[in-house]
């Protein structure tokens, strides 16, 4: 049946690969820092090997005990994220995790980093980003319905921005389209602390019924594995360690560790691995993804309690004279390992071959607990497996005591001032906040949103992104949605981790309330800078604690995630960065409410607040307004949340929503009350309807509190509203009007904007036209 | 036999990918740029006599290298 | 919902599945929800087809576009079957990856370029009719821009064989209007019997309001099928 079967009776015949030489220190050095390995993490691997380790085996233990790989200085923290709940399939430590959608029809979902390669090479950067997320869902069984994608880059205006913001962009687009999944929703934005460091977080959701879900498990004593997909090169080998690694300002040298992707093998193989998988054709399954064929060995090996016998020899490769180190750390994408019992092996074979897969048995699994890994004649590899997995180094690095990062200048006092008594200025600095979170319509335009056909809000609608699930798994509930949702505000962050984060997980969920979900659960994508810096530590330790407390707040457990660290240069850290995916369920898509305003009309636009409406600074801090005042995040102390305001906010959203009130919502967020006023009435501001902004203090009209939303009615609606509102503990606010046609402000023409009291008239076409920059 | 293939597109067809490289240059001050042309260019190694290789080349590119609506083609012989 | 019923027997329509097309589902999921007839895949390498009455060709990225989009698949087995299909006067509609394998394999004329902007462009667009109508439907395409030399065009004009412009929302057919820079706004033609239609835009994209505010996807489908 098998052309050349791996036999694990060759072990006994094979010659031992050479050892490092541990007697010539100077050499042993350079290997050890070329492989980030401390003196300490060598000793520990002296004492697992018992001898000397091969260089293939040292490639190993580099990757599987890199920072991306095992999160070795993050682990301490990440067992303190609830993980538990009753819509809880599968939690963190699995290729995805899932939860209880409706039924048995569950959600798969999870965030991951691709930032390092971004910043070199951003265009394969950002698709391999894709390819690997997707993987990681459709491993397990599930067919990815969406993609999302949340980006960073430094300032607009950086050198470097514009060429990684479009190569990012095209990236993510041309391999997203062509897989044929649709990229909807997720967030780009700018700031000089990225500068250094671009951030591309790559989200992907797919369903699956609970009872078909497969894992990365080599169960089965003589089964074989298999190697399936695109031949192995040299791409990315040290991937895992350079995602690790902090830039030093030359990052050009690296170009030869990028991987390269192909949407096309990637359609095949998920079309080829859904079909086995419904097939119940293989055991055990994962894809090969950062330290490629080690990782998803190891780790196959290491759940299931088993050992592996492999032979390199047998593994396709497309450069010649790959060495055992290189095969084994090579991060070729579009690659699954896959354990099969011999009796389903002709039903596989055929199914690859179908889909024109390359394949081939590289080993069996064996009960040694060993991986035993020949090549060329030589057993290159012999470590256990346990040891090499349950024992990676965890770290408990040391963390300021306290988080010291606030400064009280009084700038935020002036800045109110001076905005409440200054129009000019305040207008300017209106104009350059619509530049800076800007129109992002020019980057979605080039995704296909709607492939799948079951697209019902997407970034076009301003909001959080809603699908609506039709399946035959779900007859009973024919109107069934999911919602989704991605982002953060790092500004906060820096200012103040543990509230910071939580705000970034409220954000999230209140996107999602605003369009007609309740949220689910939540995958997170920690993004931060060295993990030697006390500070930066103690920004990721509170930052869990904050995403904890939000997540039991909303009972949104945590049920995947990705750690990035050394996001630096040289000495400069990025702000704290706790990128956050959110799912929601969706009751009903017929009752969704979209954040921006698209059919003409006139409208009563309502800021619906939970909170008193204080007076105080502390709206600005952190605040979009702040930042483009040239003020630092750290300024000012932003406030804690109010669960109870937020909650009750929330409970008037869906109260409005259900009484058909409530046309359009929209959570009030990063910009505060004026952006997002425009940002929801920008479609029809382009078909030149007026627009009247009606708040008239600087204060609130700048200013980004908590518990707010924008709600559009009509005038018939309105004491209704008021009406039904009246036992609940929010305030609405008449904030502007859209008219339903162009109306003229003073005394010049195409005056079709008025702030009033202070800004005076802008004419529409002046806005629009930083918003669209 | 090796033989090149450059297939590009019909002159009256626009190739905005041509225009846009061709005013990008223009547009950083280098001189005398008068035109671009942009061509995919493919090298097949065939097998076979020299008549049979070159009516081979000659399928392949009508059939599947040149969309005869929208594009042009030159062959040219590399090496015996 | 009221299903979409022939006039007489079971309708019959097939599929195709190349490697890389995407909206096969999508394709097969709007026949059976909003028509009443039989609808099933047809995998690329038959040679020989099943008993049909229609086609459908759906978008995507048949052998990952590679060569030229669409190049490919029009020499895949499936094609020889198709051809013989459409010359017995079997109908026939190339969405989007459709349009493009239809014009490659030399079943329609022109050919399909990449977009004048050189991006993929995603958004919901006007479409005129032939008979004038004013439709709403999304695009979502790299290379949509629609090109045919001018005798040619002018015969697709006299005989009517343009299926869809690109237009504004009040009908205009401007530059403004046009997505990507086909020749004269085309967005779909018709073969020489009109029973084979290509189109870049995706009518199953647009089978219910509550998804992009269009059911106009529908009206298309039907007319498709009333042909056959």
């Amino acid at each position: 049946m098998l052309t050349q079967s791996p036999d694990p009776q060759r072990l006994k015949t094979l010659i031992n690969a050479d050892q490092i030489d541990l007697k010539n220190d100077a050499e042993l050095q350079a290997i050890l820092k070329a492989h980030k390995i401390s003196s300490e993490e060598f000793q520990k691997i002296l004492k697992i090997t018992e001898r000397a380790p091969t260089m293939a085996e040292l490639g190993v233990y580099s990757a599987m005990w890199s920072e991306h790989c095992s999160y070795k200085s993050s682990r301490v923290h990440l067992k303190r994220f609830p993980t538990a709940g009753t819509k809880v399939v599968v939690g963190p430590g699995e290729n995805a995790g899932v939860v209880e959608l409706e039924g048995e029809l569950c959600v798969a979902f999870k965030m991951e980093s691709h930032n390092h390669p971004s910043y070199i090479e951003p265009y394969q950067g950002a698709a391999t980003g894709v390819g690997g997320i997707l993987r990681d869902v459709f491993c397990m069984g599930a067919r990815p319905i969406a993609n999302l994608n949340c980006l960073r880059f430094g300032q607009q205006d950086h050198e470097r921005t514009s060429y990684l913001l479009a190569r990012a962009v095209k990236g993510i687009g041309d391999y997203g389209n062509c897989v044929g999944v649709p990229t909807v929703g997720g967030s780009v934005s700018f700031d000089a602390t990225y500068n250094g460091n671009c951030l591309v977080n790559a989200m992907a959701v797919g369903l699956i019924n609970r009872n078909k879900i497969f894992k990365g498990f080599a169960a089965g004593v003589g089964n074989y594995v298999v190697y399936v997909g695109s031949a192995t090169g040299r791409d990315g080998i040290h991937g895992a360690t350079m995602a690790s690694d902090s830039f030093e300002q030359k990052a050009d040298r690296s170009k030869t560790t990028v991987q390269v992707g192909d949407p096309f093998a990637e359609k095949l193989l998920l079309e080829a691995t859904l079909e086995a998988l419904d097939k119940n054709l293989v055991v055990g399954i994962q894809d090969m993804g950062a330290a490629g064929l080690t990782s998803s060995s190891f780790e196959m090996a290491g759940r299931a309690g088993n050992g592996l016998y492999l032979n390199l020899d047998l593994v396709p490769l497309r450069a010649k004279n790959m060495t055992a180190y290189e095969i084994m750390l090579s991060e070729s994408q579009e690659r699954m390992l896959m354990v099969v019992d011999p009796c389903n092996w002709p039903a596989l074979v055929e199914v690859l071959d179908r889909w024109q897969l390359p394949h081939a048995v590289i080993g069996v699994v064996t009960n040694s607990g060993r991986m035993q890994i020949e090549a060329r004649g030589r057993l290159e590899i012999n470590l256990p497996v346990s040891p090499l997995t349950d024992e990676a180094p965890v770290y408990n690095r040391e963390l300021n005591d306290v988080y010291l990062s606030n400064a009280d200048s009084g700038a935020l006092e002036d800045l109110q001032l001076q905005l409440q008594e200054d129009s000019v200025f305040a207008s300017q600095l209106f104009k350059k906040m619509l530049k800076d979170v800007g129109s992002k319509k020019n980057i979605y335009e080039q995704f296909d949103r709607h492939v799948g056909a079951r697209t019902v809000l997407d970034s076009d609608s301003g909001g959080a992104a809603v699908l609506w699930i039709r399946s035959d798994e779900t007859k009973d509930a024919p109107y069934l949605g999911l919602a989704l949702s991605a982002g953060c505000n790092e500004r906060r962050v820096r200012n103040n981790p543990r509230i910071g984060a939580a705000q970034a997980v409220l954000e999230c969920a209140k996107e999602i309330i605003a369009a007609g979900g309740l949220p689910l659960a939540v995958t997170d994508c920690l993004n931060f800078g060295s993990a030697e810096d006390p500070s930066v530590m103690r920004q990721l330790s509170d930052s869990v604690d904050g995403i904890s407390d939000a997540c039991r707040q909303l009972d949104t457990p945590v049920v995947s995630g990705n750690v990035s660290l050394y996001n630096a240069t040289g000495p400069e850290n990025i702000h704290p960065t706790p990128m956050i995916g959110m799912v929601g369920k969706v009751a009903d898509i017929r009752r969704v409410t979209a954040a921006r305003i698209s059919s003409a009309g006139e409208y009563l636009i309502f800021k619906l607040s939970g909170e008193n409406d204080s007076k105080s600074t502390a709206k600005l801090v952190a605040s979009l307004a702040a930042k483009n005042a040239g003020l630092p995040a750290e300024e000012g102390r932003i406030a804690d949340i109010d669960w109870d305001a937020e909650k009750n906010a929330a409970k008037a959203v869906s109260i409005l929503r259900s009484a058909e009130i409530a046309k359009y919502v929209r959570s009030v967020g990063d910009g505060g009350l004026g952006v997002s006023i425009f940002k929801t009435c920008s479609k029809m501001l382009a078909e030149s309807h007026s627009l009247e902004i009606l708040t008239s203090d600087a204060g609130s009209f700048f200013g980004e509190t908590g518990s707010t939303y924008l709600v559009c009615l009509t005038e018939v609606d309105v004491s209704r509203a008021q009406a039904i509102l009246r036992d609940i503990n929010v305030s609405l606010e008449l904030v502007a009007k859209l008219y339903g046609r162009k109306e003229n402000f003073g005394t010049m023409p195409d005056r079709s904007i008025l702030v009033k009291t202070y800004f005076g008239c802008f004419s529409t076409t002046e806005l629009l036209k930083e918003y669209n920059a | 036999m090796e033989y090149e293939v450059l297939v590009q597109l019909k002159g009256e067809v626009l190739d905005p990918e041509a225009r846009a490289i061709r005013d990008t240059l223009l547009a950083q001050g280098v001189a005398n740029v008068e035109s671009v042309t942009i061509a995919k260019r493919y090298v097949i190694s065939i097998g076979g006599s020299e008549n049979e290789s070159q009516e081979t080349i000659k399928k392949i590119t009508d059939t599947y290298l040149a969309n005869p609506v929208s594009q042009t083609y030159k062959i040219k012989r590399l090496s015996p | 919902m009221k299903k979409h019923s022939p006039a007489n027997g079971t309708i019959r329509v097939g599929v195709v599945q190349f490697p890389g097309s995407n909206c096969d589902d999508d394709c097969v999921d709007v026949v059976r929800r909003h028509f009443d007839f039989e609808v099933f895949k047809i995998w690329y390498q038959l040679t020989e087809l099943p008993k049909l009455n229609a086609m459908i060709i759906p978008g995507g990225f048949s052998f990952g576009d590679y060569l030229r989009s669409g190049a490919l698949a029009a020499h895949a087995p499936i094609m020889r079957p198709i051809k013989e299909f459409a010359n017995r006067g079997g109908a026939v509609l190339g969405i989007c990856n459709g349009f493009q394998i239809l014009t490659e394999s030399g079943l329609l004329p022109g050919a399909l370029l990449q977009n004048r902007n050189m991006e993929f462009i995603c958004r919901t667009v006007h479409l005129k009719s032939a008979s004038n109508s004013i439709l709403s439907m999304p695009i979502a395409h790299g290379e949509g821009r629609y090109w045919i030399d001018e005798n040619n065009l002018s015969e697709l004009e006299d005989k009517s064989r343009i299926a869809f412009r690109y237009c504004n929302e009040q009908g205009l057919t401007n530059q403004t209007a046009n997505p990507n820079g086909s020749v004269a706004n085309i967005a779909g033609v018709y073969s020489e019997n009109k029973k084979i239609l290509g189109m870049m835009p995706h009518p199953e994209r647009a089978s219910d309001c509550l998804m992009g505010g269009s059911s106009d996807g529908l009206k298309v489908l039907s007319e498709f099928f009333n042909r056959v």
